[in-house]
């Protein structure tokens, strides 16, 4: 196993590599640049621009100047948000949107995996309807809605909680943003693990199981969850990677010093380290969090092992 | 979309050793599930209405009513889920974006089906080097700035409708594979595949016969869960301008665009919300009806 | 209820920041709709956001009262050359930085030195063009002491010498590009005397807090010379980009000011919030530009004129925007100095007869229904421009026009419409100093704004001869004359003049609207303030 992590961490620096290379490439070919906007500058004041960033130079020596100050470790400063480097808006940001998408993970697995429990357990029953049919709920109305409402009627009407404001993490002011992003995760956990244990607690294993004479809640504790939790797992890997870096959406409504905004808005800005400053940070975690559910698989199910 | 996801069950199940075709079985045993059949039938309306109903209103899509802008549902105006802020009627606008909507959902969730299950259930089975290299092209696709390669799709093509399914299929099979996947990591090892192994059948047959119709229930249920993902995605893409163009619209630029209009006319939210909602609780219950009844285990 | 929550919040936003402040200090909480890029004037990407931030924390030569007009600010008084080109400015003696370092002339030299040193590489660097030599600094030609200012006596006297006589100068002095740097300060820090440790400023307020993306709080500057005169103790910039959820802070208390609320909200508010909302023409054009490139429909003035004839400008704003715009007929907007609003012919009244006019052209141009004319309209992403395009679209369609609607962000469609692929294209401006010129180079011949390429020499000579021209009422009769000629021409469809938007605690004082929407803390106060 301890082989198998360590291959799988080498591995992922040729995938970053990959990803740095295509994304660098991808951004630079696509219309438009940091530079356009509202106001056509002059000609003399644009050269000044491109030879500040090092744009008038050719696209590979871009590239080439780019990953040696990478290799450095030096992301460099943001074409848009000229007072912070790229590494400093990410640590700034990062912890906060760990915080609130740590929290909403948390809870939609808190919530949702009972829930999906029980409505499979009780299968075609009424508490099953009404869970399932909240969880859809939760699925049907996106957060760019759910989340004003929230506002509106915690914020404004009944006023108990904040509208909107981050004020250093404190705890009233996370409970919106945190619901608002946890509702979809809650009711998309429920729903795969209500289907994976249905799936589970009809396969061949777990009547074997209850044929040698244990308990019910032997069967469910002992030889059912662990293997319906497999696909929710699959699912968990890349969703943790979106969730913790922030969601636009949710940072922008309750004004929230997180990293989500990031992507849209750097890219929106063509804001071309910034870009990339993400590009590499998601990378990361997304290599990072799928190597974690590998491994959870055989832990969730001993069988499945990794030969090569 | 669903009589699709049907048939093209109902092939990969289709076994001649079983005295009674499965498509049929399963369509039985469908038909025995009352939420599902109503779901289904209520899905056909929808469908059809979205289809038929644009010609049964005196409204066309671009028609601006001028002395009607924002216009609260009447039944005298003739605007009977009232009119946007540019004095369109609401109803109609409602019924084209259904079009648009449904078939994104349909076409984009189809590739993302087809491409994460076969990609899934391949690397998943044949494990070793080929898994690994598979699942870190994944990472890569997972990686990528979306919004940059959207746009660039767009220089590349045109403004095309088509590109959106595709723009979007591309990104939803990552997860559908990586789920699929981690199901056939989990069945290879189970007696039955190797039973079949022993018994000479050809890989092919494995992942396509047994494999996969195992995998099938976590697979429909996700299924389920991306098509609101895709619609939504779509209102996104029109964003950036590669989506729909006015005056065409969808139900998640109708429902982004009621959300500003929230509080003074409520109606422009609500309607469109209204028929996501309906669809997407009737798939739900379709999915779980189908599910039950493509379940090897219970045949 | 504002009131209340506005004490109790402040209280709680400066605990927040472990400042020792009693806590019913009045702190200003306003919602700005973008993050500031940078303390470094040189640097700010030119959001109306950014200089409600640097018009607080800094002070030009010339500030601004709550009117919005120009008012003496680092310099007590200036004189000015016979010829209008030299400008001799006397700073004030008290003048400090937050430090208490004093503001010298020699500050004024090398923050615009600064602006315009190419390798600072300033967006806005233009805006001082008018200074001699500046463009030639700024292209790298001349180096950085041949710029037209010089600093005298010890620093007392501010000697400025432009090009040309420039009647908008003292009004361009109140932008952040004109502002001071502290010299002192970036000697010592160099390019990290911007960060909230080693920043100084001469504002009224100095920065002490920027959660990225969130929040940048200011305090009260004890060395600003007319700090006995500032009532507020502090000022909070809160980022609210979603401006819907802009206003749900507002109706909490968690804002005083709310800048810019959507459009699309403003009956709304009205209704709702009546005393609060506020809603004032501005120094803005919102206009469609008409391709007038060789083998665009839009080439032809009989296409430009029918195109305008039908445009019906009162349905625009009062209907479809709800008056949230004001409806617009010409490029120069109201309010704007020295200068009449112009009105383009024929484009009001009698729509019948509009209509019937404009078909006539459209058929004289050679189109019908088995030659309809085919127009390809851009617009950038957002809702106020996609209902304005629709609304257009429609307003057209009489004439048997079929419009093609594009929408991309914004980077893209300027970038396109600067490359000439449209017939018609939505633009906007906003003022960047109350002069008629600052709108009406938009037309001029070879100018990067000129997105339609409209080329008229008569145009250009009257505003060449406009800027050589000193006295105010001749030059005034040049520039009307050159609007006139564009729109004769039909040069472009004007649609609507800008209105300022915001949102405004009933409880606070020395906040006024105005047409350039500036509204420095500075004055501000709450009414049972102390």
């Amino acid at each position: 196993m301890l082989s198998y992590t360590l291959k799988r961490l080498l591995t992922a620096i040729p995938t970053l590599l990959i990803v740095i290379t295509i994304s660098f490439f991808l951004m630079r070919v696509a219309p438009g640049g940091p530079f356009d906007g509202e106001r056509q500058l002059p000609p003399e004041i644009e050269a000044n621009l491109k030879a500040a960033y090092h744009l008038d130079e050719p696209l590979p020596q871009q590239y080439l100047r780019y990953m040696g100050n990478l290799l450095q470790g030096d992301f460099g400063p943001s074409f848009k948000y000229k007072d912070f480097s790229v590494t400093e808006l990410i640590a700034q940001g990062f912890p906060v949107s760990l915080e609130i998408g740590g929290l909403a993970i948390l809870l939609a697995l808190l919530i949702g995996l009972p829930l999906g429990i029980i409505a499979a357990l009780r299968r075609n029953t009424m508490i099953d309807y009404t869970v399932m049919g909240t969880a859809l709920a939760g699925i049907a109305v996106p957060n760019f809605v759910i989340a004003p409402i929230l506002a509106l009627v915690f914020g404004v009407l009944l006023a108990w909680l904040p509208a909107g404001g981050w004020n250093g993490g404190a705890l009233p002011n996370l409970v919106l943003p945190v619901i608002a992003l946890s509702i979809q995760q809650i009711a998309y956990i429920a729903r795969m693990m209500r289907a994976s244990m249905i799936e589970v607690l009809g396969s061949h294993y777990i009547r074997t199981a209850r044929a040698k004479g244990l308990s019910e809640r032997q069967v469910i504790w002992r030889h059912a969850i662990r293997p319906a939790l497999l696909p929710v797992t699959s699912y968990l890997g890349p969703a943790i990677a979106g969730i913790i870096t922030g969601s636009v959406v949710i940072e922008q409504i309750f004004g929230i010093p997180g990293i989500g905004r990031y992507f849209v808005q750097a890219a929106l800005n063509r804001d071309y380290t910034l870009v990339m400053g993400t590009v590499v940070f998601y990378g990361a975690l997304i290599v990072l969090m799928n190597l974690l559910v590998d491994l959870l698989y055989s832990a969730l199910d001993p069988q499945i092992r990794y030969d090569d | 979309m669903t009589t699709d996801t049907l048939s093209d069950n109902r092939l990969s199940l289709s076994d001649a050793t079983a005295g009674e075709s499965l498509g049929r079985d399963a369509w039985r045993r469908l038909k025995q599930n009352r939420a599902a059949m109503v779901s289904l039938v209520l899905l056909v309306m929808i469908a059809v209405t979205c289809l038929i109903g644009p010609y049964l209103l005196p409204w066309g899509l671009a028609d601006v009513d001028w002395n009607a802008f924002s216009a609260a549902p009447s039944l005298e105006s003739g605007h009977f889920l009232g009119t946007d802020a540019n004095g369109r009627d609401l109803l109609t606008r409602t019924l084209y974006g259904g079009r648009v909507s449904l078939s994104v959902a349909l076409v984009a969730t189809f590739v993302s089906l087809v491409i994460g299950v076969l990609y899934g259930a391949i690397s998943g089975y044949v494990g070793g080097r080929l898994d690994s290299l598979m699942m870190r092209f994944v990472d890569i696709m997972y990686s990528l700035p979306f919004m940059f390669l959207v746009i660039l799709l767009m220089v590349v093509f045109g403004r095309n409708i088509f590109l959106i399914y595709a723009a979007i299929g591309a990104v939803e099979w990552l997860d559908m594979a990586r789920i699929v996947r981690g199901q056939t990591l989990a069945l290879k090892q189970r007696e039955f595949i190797e039973a079949a192994h022993a018994l000479g059948v050809r890989d092919r047959k494995i992942v396509t016969r047994h494999l996969i119709p195992n995998a099938i229930g976590p697979v429909i249920i996700y299924v389920t869960l991306t098509v609101p993902k895709v619609i939504l995605l779509e209102s996104f893409l029109s964003f950036l301008g590669l989506g729909v163009q006015e005056p065409l619209t969808s139900w998640g630029v109708l429902i982004s665009e009621g959300t500003d209009m929230m509080q003074s006319a409520p109606w422009l939210l609500l309607v469109p919300s209204l028929f996501l909602a309906v669809t997407l609780f009737c798939l739900n219950f379709l999915g779980d009806g189908l599910r039950d009844a493509l379940d090897p285990k219970t045949r | 209820m504002l009131r209340h929550s506005h004490t109790l919040l402040g209280a709680m936003a400066l605990s927040s920041l472990a400042l020792a402040a009693p806590a019913q200090a009045d702190t200003l909480n306003i919602g700005v709709m973008g993050e500031l890029a940078s303390f470094d004037t040189s640097q700010v990407s030119g959001g109306v956001w950014e200089s409600q931030v640097l018009m607080d924390v800094y002070e030009g030569l010339v500030k601004k009262n709550p009117e919005g007009e120009a008012i003496p600010g680092m310099a007590t008084d200036w004189d000015i050359s016979e010829d209008g080109q030299t400008y001799t400015f006397h700073l004030r003696d008290d003048a400090k930085w937050s430090d208490g370092e004093p503001v010298t002339a020699e500050d004024f030299v090398f923050g615009w030195q600064h602006l315009l040193d190419p390798a600072s590489a300033s967006k806005y660097a233009y805006l001082l063009y008018p200074i001699q030599n500046a463009e030639a600094v700024n292209s790298g030609e001349k180096p950085l002491d041949a710029l037209g200012v010089e600093s005298l006596d010890d620093g007392k006297t501010l000697k400025v010498t432009l090009n040309a006589p420039t009647p908008y100068f003292p009004q361009l002095l109140t932008h952040y590009t004109a502002y001071p740097l502290p010299k002192h300060a970036v000697e010592e820090y160099g390019k990290q005397w911007v960060k909230m440790d080693n920043i100084v400023t001469n504002g009224a307020f100095t920065p002490t807090e920027w959660v990225s993306q969130s929040r940048i709080s200011v305090a009260k500057n004890p060395e600003y010379y007319d700090a006995d005169d500032v009532s507020l103790d502090g000022v909070n910039y809160f980022n609210t980009e979603d401006r819907n959820a802009g206003i749900s802070r507002f109706r909490a208390g968690e804002l005083d000011v709310l800048r810019e609320y959507p459009s699309s909200r403003y009956q709304w508010l009205k209704d709702n919030l009546p005393e609060a909302t506020h809603l004032s023409p501005m120094l803005g054009s919102y206009y469609y530009v008409l391709n007038t490139r060789d083998g665009r429909p839009t080439a032809d003035k009989r296409v430009r004129k029918a195109l305008n004839l039908v445009a019906r400008r009162k349905v625009l704003s009062e209907q479809i925007m709800a008056g949230s715009f004001k409806d617009a007929y010409s490029l120069v907007p109201p309010g704007t100095s020295h200068y009449d609003v112009q009105h383009m012919d024929g484009v009001e009244g009698d729509y019948a007869k509009r209509l019937a006019k404009a078909k006539q052209l459209i058929k004289e141009a050679g189109y019908g229904p088995d030659h309809p004319l085919q127009l390809k309209l851009r617009y950038n992403t957002s809702d106020e421009h996609k209902k304005i395009a629709i609304a257009m679209a429609a307003m057209w369609k009489p004439l048997g026009v079929e419009v093609e609607m594009t929408n991309a962000e914004a980077t893209v469609h300027y970038q396109t419409i600067q490359e000439g692929d449209f017939d018609v294209a939505r633009a906007g401006w906003i003022a960047d100093y109350n002069d008629a010129e600052n709108f009406l180079t938009l037309l001029r011949g070879g100018v990067g704004n000129n997105y339609g390429d409209y080329d008229n020499a008569e145009y250009d000579t009257l505003l060449d001869q406009a800027a050589s021209t000193q006295d105010l009422d001749k030059r005034e009769a040049l520039l009307e004359k050159a609007e006139n000629t564009a729109l004769d021409d039909y040069a472009l469809v004007p649609l609507l003049y800008y209105v300022t938007r915001n949102l405004v605690n009933p409880e606070i004082t020395g906040w006024q609207d105005n047409a350039e929407d500036d509204h420095p803390s500075r004055w501000v106060k709450f009414h049972d303030g102390d």
